[in-house]
């Protein structure tokens, strides 16, 4: 259990959230591709709080972290509804109105 | 090897595999519920670096609410139950490469680093009463900022999917 074991973990969530965000045909794939990443940040800032700093900061920047993720889905979702509307599809590919 | 050791292990191999099926798995339904479980170990780990609140947090904003709002996400734009996921040959070859590049650069750098850790662990008796007082001295703008920030993505989230609803209407 040394903190690179964590970095270890939050790498690979890492690089997961970014394959799910570049390969991903579905936008609501693509928001959990995004809610890895964010996973993978926070888990950073708590290791590196634990292990390193020894005291609350990191933990609080977690925190804060979760807020931001938790607006973030909101407003994710409302803007694929908005976009299913419009598009009766969720295929990041056809919503290409504003391609020249 | 006590089994405090034997539990972060099998955590570790849990979130890991969980995320990678979140990633390839095709239906949609069973990619959240695999984003589940990868939450939840994430959640465990935070347990083992002594962040009780913050574990608590995370499975109730991430799995109650996020998962809740992401399921909901699925029924309303797809109908059905069952979407399936095709990957783009093209892009998947690309973005297999950029991802696989970040890994390998990430954890050279994580592995040839000297990390300045301490021995002593951070010792406290929970939490949730530092993180209070935290809130209330060196991090109450953030907090108020935050509460903002919620209150604004909420009113803007409706807004946004009311206009919709109304241009569906007058069309």
């Amino acid at each position: 259990m040394q903190l690179e074991h964590y970095l270890y973990i939050s790498i690979i969530l890492f690089s997961l959230g970014v394959f799910a965000v570049l390969t991903r045909r579905n936008a609501i794939s693509i928001l959990m591709g995004v809610e890895l990443i964010l996973n993978s940040c926070n888990l950073n800032f708590v290791a590196f709080s634990s292990f390193i700093t020894r005291d609350i900061t990191g933990q609080m920047v977690a925190l804060f972290g979760i807020v931001l993720a938790a607006a973030e889905a909101a407003v994710f979702l409302s803007i694929i509804l908005s976009i299913y509307n419009e598009f009766s599809s969720i295929n990041p590919d056809q919503t290409d109105t504003l391609k020249g | 090897m006590d089994w405090t050791q034997t539990l972060f292990w099998f955590f570790f191999v849990m979130t890991i595999g969980s995320a990678v099926f979140v990633v390839t798995v095709r239906n949609l339904v069973h990619a959240a519920f695999w984003l589940m479980i990868t939450l939840f170990c994430v959640a465990a780990l935070y347990v083992f670096l002594q962040a009780d609140f913050l574990a608590a947090t995370q499975v109730v904003v991430y799995v109650g609410g996020i998962l809740v709002l992401v399921l909901f996400g699925v029924m309303m734009t797809s109908g059905k139950l069952d979407v399936n996921l095709k990957f783009g040959q093209g892009q998947l070859i690309s973005g297999g490469i950029i991802s696989i590049a970040l890994l390998v650069i990430l954890f050279l750098v994580v592995h040839q680093t000297n990390w300045q850790t301490t021995e002593n662990r951070f010792e406290n008796e929970g939490t949730t009463s530092l993180i209070g007082e935290a809130i209330m001295r060196e991090f109450l703008l953030p907090f108020e900022v935050a509460s903002i920030i919620l209150l604004i993505a909420l009113i803007g989230a409706v807004l946004i999917t009311r206009k919709g609803v109304k241009k569906e209407d007058a069309a």
